[in-house]
């Protein structure tokens, strides 16, 4: 018996649940991208430290508020089906 | 300003209250009430042992001297934490389905429960996070003399050694205790989780402090901070970057770390909380970091060390309280970190060096009858204070010299090098043991070479001469300058060359080396560790001893835990008592038992002396896969033959139907024959009586015509009779045939004459008529004639027409004979060529219906064939005749 072939769609339910968890793969990526901003060297004068700061303190607090969101969302999701079957498309 | 002795009392008091909370955590834990203590703010918490006494004391300092770099630290843990579905959702399932004690036990076990990786990555981490304990204590000591006043070089190194002993001994206590079968600590994760809170509560008590009573609000501090000398700090981009990213490897393997996220970890989905809590317990942490070093710069007087900034701003303001509150909060820091780090290094110290060791040098039945629950705990004890007299030692050498946060990162970029093995471990299957070796050991040395040895000191392990120009004047392995790349900051420079020579070993060495079975299986294990199914076989039934495998695990697990365990097992089998079949599901489940408590690499090792080798063996994965295909090869037969059963159900159930068919036209048949039979016979015997009756009165015409319809009668009688015998002799196969080579023309004027006049039907012959057939000529033109009378019986068309085409095909002839008639419905050709059939209005037909019968037997014999043809217009019947030159041909 040759292994049965996934399917090619995913009913709804199931395609969120991915695009959820591709979303909880990437934003670590938006947060570096944002964090790295500060060592992108300008021609102009650096930020003082100060305003530097507010702007990195700012990212930090949005990343966290966003990962708050997205880690419930992922919560649920993977409890309302068991958990996803990881590395698939 | 609170005395030495106050102080003093203050820390007894609260380690005291360390010791009360681990204690009454452990009692409700063992009662089984400990619902919440495992809940994912516990969990949190006790994440916060990466803050340090180099957190709370040092990144004041670091903002001090290089303004918002200091913040990278805690960037590359929130970033790791934020993605922790990417990557450490994986990690902690590895951890769980493996029963992973320490990081020396994930990598020793993801290649092949190896105990020589296991040993380097202990030694690793021992010589990484030494200089990071002993940092803990010079923090500890420092923040004393602040108190002490002026305290004399000699009362600093008595307290370290007081603070090392007091360390030592609540490590022992509650880290060593007991033999966990899942190396978890109840008791000091609580303590941590409560230590956690006194930090965080104390540097923000701080904070505050300085930015509402000191600064004068967020906007003055806000203006404090532009106008001091931190604004115009320059971030410097390889160093953001780099220490951003350093960070973050450093958090997955700190074994620290490893231990509180992974080991520790008791629900998978209390991650989902850490994931956005303990970037916000970083973010808390570093709010105020950058207010109290600028306010310290500002109001301190110039020359003060700012890594005591958050103890000597209270103080200068006369806020004892405070301070001593501060003080508690870096006490907190430096204790948890102590307390959770030797707890981690002496697992891997006894699981990894001591126990291998023990288990080659012992005797062979040491397993059996020795101790192995004293050695583990023993091996525990001795390491972890030897780990803290290692710090305390490295502590008077260093001096306490450099600055908190030099230190920390060069720890660091030590313990980074694990990285590469540990991720190419749980996400590619092609890294194997001698890749991970090479590049965990080119890294360990660039590391050791270029970043290590330097820091301890210049001129005291490698020379300024080495320094400046190399060993032996050989340039380009100068430490700081390799591959004569100079200008870099050494950090980075380190970082990049260590990182480039770990990756490249690791690759290089899996691409070029073939895996043992173990490290593939575990590979696979732990690669697809989200595809459930069963996991990687590892061991053969063997003739081992239920009972020596007994005595062993209650050595190291417990009587009562390793006899509950058996008994299960047993159970499981279907048999009482405490022995349950030795078979390799046991065995993998012992296995995982076990290493939960001494590491895989020894369980492992254990089993096999007790089995007498076993193991995996490349004939046991052969016989494995070997199974797995006769199973797919069973199945798919067993497929094969679920599809025949079906197709022969189907073709039962039509001869089924066909037979009912048959039945039910013989019974019409017998009634028929029987009717046949009778009519003449009736009025054979009615003209017979009238003749014999008859007498004198009789006219000879009528004597005559009577006579006339008896014969008819007769006659008909024998046609029936002799169709029957024909059939009969056809069927048996006695039937003498005298086989010649005839013109199809001939034999169809033949049929023609013989059957008389055809009108109304107009009859066309179209093709071939000059074709020679090989065949009985009698037989053949009986056949045609059958078919051309059964034309005349059926076809009621208001022109009939009857049109005989010939062509030939191959080696044979086809005639086919076709009406313009009604046909024969579909259901019922498969019917007409039986015997007793006959076309649906039996009426019309006159006959008995076994012409057809009787052609099909003909044509047999004559080694042609006769079908119907369906889809002409009408009845259309196809006569297949051997022809002469093919027969010949075959013939010669």
């Amino acid at each position: 018996m040759t292994a049965r072939p996934d399917p090619p769609f995913l009913e709804r339910a199931g395609y969120r649940r991915r695009r959820l968890g591709d979303a909880g793969r990437l934003l670590p990526i938006l947060g570096a991208i944002l964090f790295a901003m500060p060592a992108i060297p300008a021609k102009a004068a650096p930020a003082s430290t100060g305003r530097m700061g507010i702007y990195l303190f700012g990212v930090w607090a949005m990343l966290i508020l966003a990962a708050l969101l997205l880690s419930r969302h992922l919560l649920r999701a993977s409890d309302e089906e068991g958990p996803l079957p990881d590395d698939t498309p | 300003m609170p005395t030495f002795n106050l102080i003093l009392g203050a820390c007894l008091l609260y380690a005291a209250l360390l010791f009360a909370v681990a204690f009454w955590a452990e009692r409700i834990n063992a009662r089984g009430q400990a619902g919440w203590l495992r809940g994912p703010v516990i969990y949190t918490l006790s994440l916060s042992i990466y803050c340090t006494a180099w957190t709370f004391y040092g990144a004041v300092g670091y903002a001090a001297r290089s303004g918002l770099e200091f913040a990278t630290i805690y960037l590359g843990p929130t970033l790791v934490m934020v993605g922790w579905w990417a990557l450490l959702r994986k990690l902690v399932r590895v951890g769980r389905a493996q029963r992973i004690t320490s990081v020396a036990d994930l990598i020793s076990s993801r290649y092949g429960k190896s105990n020589l990786l296991g040993g380097i990555v202990t030694v690793l981490a021992v010589v990484a996070t030494t200089p990071y304990i002993s940092l803990q204590l010079q923090s500890v000591t420092l923040s004393f003399a602040v108190f002490a006043g002026r305290g004399g070089p000699e009362d600093l190194n008595a307290i370290a050694l007081w603070v090392a002993a007091g360390l030592a001994v609540f490590t022992i206590v509650f880290g060593t205790r007991t033999l966990d079968a899942n190396e978890r600590h109840h008791g000091i994760v609580i303590a941590i989780a409560l230590e956690a809170v006194v930090k965080l509560l104390a540097l923000l008590a701080v904070g505050l402090f300085a930015v509402f009573v000191v600064g004068g609000g967020p906007v003055g501090t806000f203006e404090r901070i532009e106008a001091s000398p931190i604004a115009t700090q320059e971030i410097l981009p390889g160093r953001w970057v780099g220490l951003s990213f350093l960070a973050g490897a450093a958090f997955l393997c700190l074994p620290r770390m490893f231990q509180v996220l992974v080991v520790e970890n008791s629900d998978e989905r209390h991650l989902a909380t850490a994931a956005w809590a303990f970037p916000l317990y970083l973010f808390a942490m570093s709010a105020f970091v950058v207010p109290i070093a600028a306010i310290g710069l500002t109001e301190l007087p110039p020359g003060s060390n700012p890594d005591l900034f958050v103890l000597t701003l209270p103080l200068a303001r006369e806020q004892g309280a405070l301070a001593m509150f501060a003080f508690l909060g870096g006490f907190s820091s430096a204790t948890s970190m102590v307390v959770v780090a030797t707890v981690a290094l002496s697992t891997m110290i006894s699981n990894h060096v001591v126990m291998p060791i023990w288990l080659r040098s012992g005797p062979a039945g040491a397993l059996v009858s020795g101790d192995v629950r004293n050695v583990v705990i023993r091996a525990r004890r001795a390491a972890i204070l030897g780990l803290l007299a290692l710090g305390y030692v490295y502590y008077r050498l260093s001096g306490g010299g450099a600055a908190l946060a030099a230190i920390g990162l060069i720890s660091f970029a030590g313990i980074a090098q694990l990285l590469p093995p540990m991720l190419g471990g749980i996400f590619w299957r092609g890294a194997t043991r001698v890749g991970a070796a090479t590049g965990l050991c080119l890294g360990f040395a660039i590391w050791a070479w270029s970043l290590f040895l330097p820091s301890i000191g210049a001129g005291a392990v490698i020379s300024d001469a080495v320094l400046a120009q190399g060993p032996l004047g050989i340039g380009w392995l100068r430490p700081q300058a390799l591959f004569g790349i100079e200008g870099l900051d050494p950090l980075i420079h380190a970082l990049l060359w260590s990182f480039l020579a770990n990756v490249g070993g690791l690759v290089a060495g899996s691409l070029l080396t073939f895996p043992t079975p173990m490290e593939r299986l575990q590979g696979a294990a732990m690669v697809n560790v989200f595809r459930s199914g069963p996991g990687a076989r590892g061991w053969q039934s063997t003739m081992a001893g239920a009972e020596d495998l007994l005595v062993m695990t209650q050595r190291i697990l417990g009587p009562a835990e390793a006899q509950a365990l058996f008994r299960a097992a047993a159970r499981a089998q279907g048999k009482d008592g405490y022995l349950p079949e030795v078979d390799h599901g046991f065995l993998e489940r012992l296995e995982r038992e076990l290493a939960g408590s001494v590491g895989a690499a020894t369980a492992h090792a254990m089993l096999s002396q007790i089995t007498g080798g076993g193991g995996v063996s490349v004939e046991e994965l052969m016989r494995v896969a070997d199974e797995t295909a006769q199973i797919m090869e069973y199945s798919a037969r067993l497929e094969t033959q679920s599809h025949e059963l079906s197709r022969t159900a189907a073709k039962l159930r039509e001869a089924n139907e066909k037979l009912t068919r048959l039945s039910v036209q013989k019974d019409a048949f017998l009634s028929q024959i029987s009717h046949e039979l009778r009519t003449p016979m009736t009025s054979i015997r009615s003209f017979s009586e009238i003749l014999r009756d008859g007498g004198a009165g009789m006219t000879a015409g009528e004597r005559i015509r009577f006579a006339g319809v008896i014969n008819d009668e007769a006659q008909r009688l024998t046609r029936l009779l002799d169709d029957l015998l024909d059939l009969g002799v056809l069927e048996s196969g006695q039937v003498n045939l005298r086989i010649g080579d005839w013109r199809l023309e001939d034999l169809l004027d033949r049929t023609l004459t013989r059957v008389g006049p055809l009108a109304p039907i107009s009859v066309a012959r179209r093709g071939d008529g000059g074709m020679v057939l090989r065949t009985d000529d009698d037989r053949l033109t009986q056949v045609f004639l059958n078919l051309v009378i059964n034309c005349r019986k059926y076809a009621h068309a208001e022109t009939p027409r009857l049109t005989i085409r010939s062509r030939r095909t191959g080696g044979v002839a086809q005639i086919d004979f076709i009406d313009n008639g009604p046909g024969v419905p579909a259901e019922e050709h498969d019917l007409i060529f039986e015997k007793f059939s006959r076309g649906g209005d039996s009426q019309a037909a006159g006959g008995a219906g076994l012409g057809l019968a009787i052609c099909r037997e003909i044509m047999d014999r004559l080694g042609g064939s006769i079908a119907y043809l369906p889809g002409q217009g009408g009845a259309a019947f196809r006569v297949t005749v051997p022809l002469a030159d093919a027969a010949r041909r075959a013939g010669e």
